[in-house]
């Protein structure tokens, strides 16, 4: 369960979000500049929020009337960026390995081994981040999210920087991901399409507020939208 | 023997300057206080200032008579005066500014989303440092070693204000070069020592110019 009721001034932009989600994918949809990446960066612990909470399963990472704020390292929330971000000295391999390594966790060939197998990523480990592709980049991105073992996958237009063929690559992954329901995930996206294949729960984020909650049928398009639009 | 004076200075000064100067590159590039510039200008004034006025001042704080030098003298029994670690304290400090400069550089250009990710991972801001930041500086760190070492070993002015011209403990190349051509036979032995420098500088650019291409190689991941 996330529970989240922040407000967050930057610059000219007003954040004021509320909403609760116990999904195993929360889509929070939007237009881009809605706020969404500032959002999820104050559930990252990246950014700090000017009032307010945040919860995950009853514990509190964010609480500015107790003046409390989980630094983001010690969170362990995964989190999947827009651009991967993937260590440029380091191969894949140790790429993957990083958040074991810093939060001392023991070895888990077992885990290890089913994600590289889930992501197909095998045959990549030994090469670095410069020799990948865009697709390429993005699962290893994935792989090392998870093999942090995070009670939180936060997943920011994962797909945003690829072109439709390499979507269409990544997206049963993430499909797969969400079936074996072993990580709740926030997934941002501006792409409805996206949102019906993946999103169980949807929060929808407008001008830096929430419009509407709910099931997938919340998404714009949709019957039970245009129903309650009507109504 | 000056030769082999000169490359212990140069290396001592450069190798206890490095850490020194990696923290100061890293508060200056990601760090805003007060005093910033403060802090930024005292670090380059040895660069501006003229040598022998470093090397004064030294010799006023450092000298055995000198404020820090008589305390360090009587309670801890160091003494930099005319001493070999006097001119590698006054190599360190003349060639801080330009071991700091690459090094504050790089650190700048370090991409802090990286370190951002190296967060949500679980590193702690000593381990996000260590593991990311200073890897990805390297080239700059090598860079600054490099120019703060080529100018450790040709400094001249505070040098010989702080710690003379004394044979075997305190004559460096330069002061030996400066020594001889005054002297009236000294030429060969004086152009010996120029060859000399020129081959130590020459190796020095060689050898960083390999680090950094190496370095870089690494960093962009191919």
């Amino acid at each position: 369960m996330l529970r989240v009721d922040i407000s967050k001034q930057l610059g000219d932009f007003h954040i004021e979000a509320r909403f609760e989600s116990a999904g195993r994918v929360t889509g929070l949809f939007g237009a881009s500049g809605a706020g969404k990446t500032s959002l999820i960066n104050m559930i990252a612990g990246l950014l700090r929020p000017d009032r307010g909470f945040i919860a995950i399963d009853g514990e509190t990472l964010d609480d500015t009337t107790a003046n409390l704020h989980v630094p983001a390292h010690r969170r362990r929330i995964g989190y999947v960026f827009q651009d991967a971000r993937l260590f440029p000295h380091l191969d894949v391999r140790h790429n993957l390995d990083y958040g074991r390594r810093m939060n001392r966790l023991a070895d888990d060939p077992i885990q290890r081994a089913h994600v590289t197998e889930l992501l197909d990523i095998a045959r990549l480990l030994d090469r670095r981040p410069g020799q990948l592709s865009g697709g390429e980049r993005q699962r290893v991105a994935l792989g090392r999210a998870l093999l942090l073992k995070p009670r939180l996958l936060l997943l920011d237009e994962p797909l945003g920087s690829l072109d439709d063929e390499r979507k269409v690559e990544i997206l049963p992954y993430l499909i797969r991901l969400r079936d074996e329901a072993s990580v709740p995930m926030v997934y941002v996206s501006h792409d409805a399409g996206e949102m019906r294949q993946l999103a169980t729960d949807i929060v929808m984020l407008s001008r830096g507020r929430v419009t509407a909650s709910g099931g997938v049928e919340a998404l714009p398009g949709s019957l039970g939208s245009m129903v309650s639009a009507r109504g | 023997m000056a030769i082999q004076l000169s490359l212990r200075v140069a290396a001592v000064a450069t190798l206890v300057a490095t850490p020194l100067g990696i923290a100061v590159g890293w508060i200056l590039a990601r760090r805003d206080f007060w005093g910033k510039s403060l802090l930024d200008a005292l670090i380059h004034l040895p660069l501006v200032l003229p040598p022998v006025v470093t090397g004064y001042l030294l010799l006023l704080t450092l000298g055995r008579r000198g404020l820090v030098g008589a305390w360090l003298a009587d309670h801890l029994g160091i003494v930099f005066a005319f001493r070999w670690t006097g001119a590698a304290l006054a190599c360190g400090i003349m060639a801080f500014p330009l071991l700091v400069r690459p090094i504050r550089l790089s650190i700048e250009a370090v991409d802090r989303r990286l370190e951002q990710a190296a967060g949500t991972l679980g590193a702690a801001p000593w381990q996000v440092f260590s593991t990311i930041t200073l890897p990805l500086a390297l080239p700059g760190v090598l860079a600054g070693m490099v120019l703060g070492f080529a100018k450790a070993i040709g400094e001249f002015g505070a040098t010989i204000t702080f710690v003379s011209n004394i044979p075997g403990e305190t004559q460096t190349i330069s002061s030996a070069v400066y020594s001889l051509i005054q002297t009236p036979d000294g030429d060969t032995a004086a152009l010996r020592l120029v060859v000399v420098s020129i081959i130590i500088a020459l190796a020095a650019l060689i050898a960083s110019e390999w680090f950094a291409r190496r370095a870089l190689q690494r960093l962009h991941g191919n």
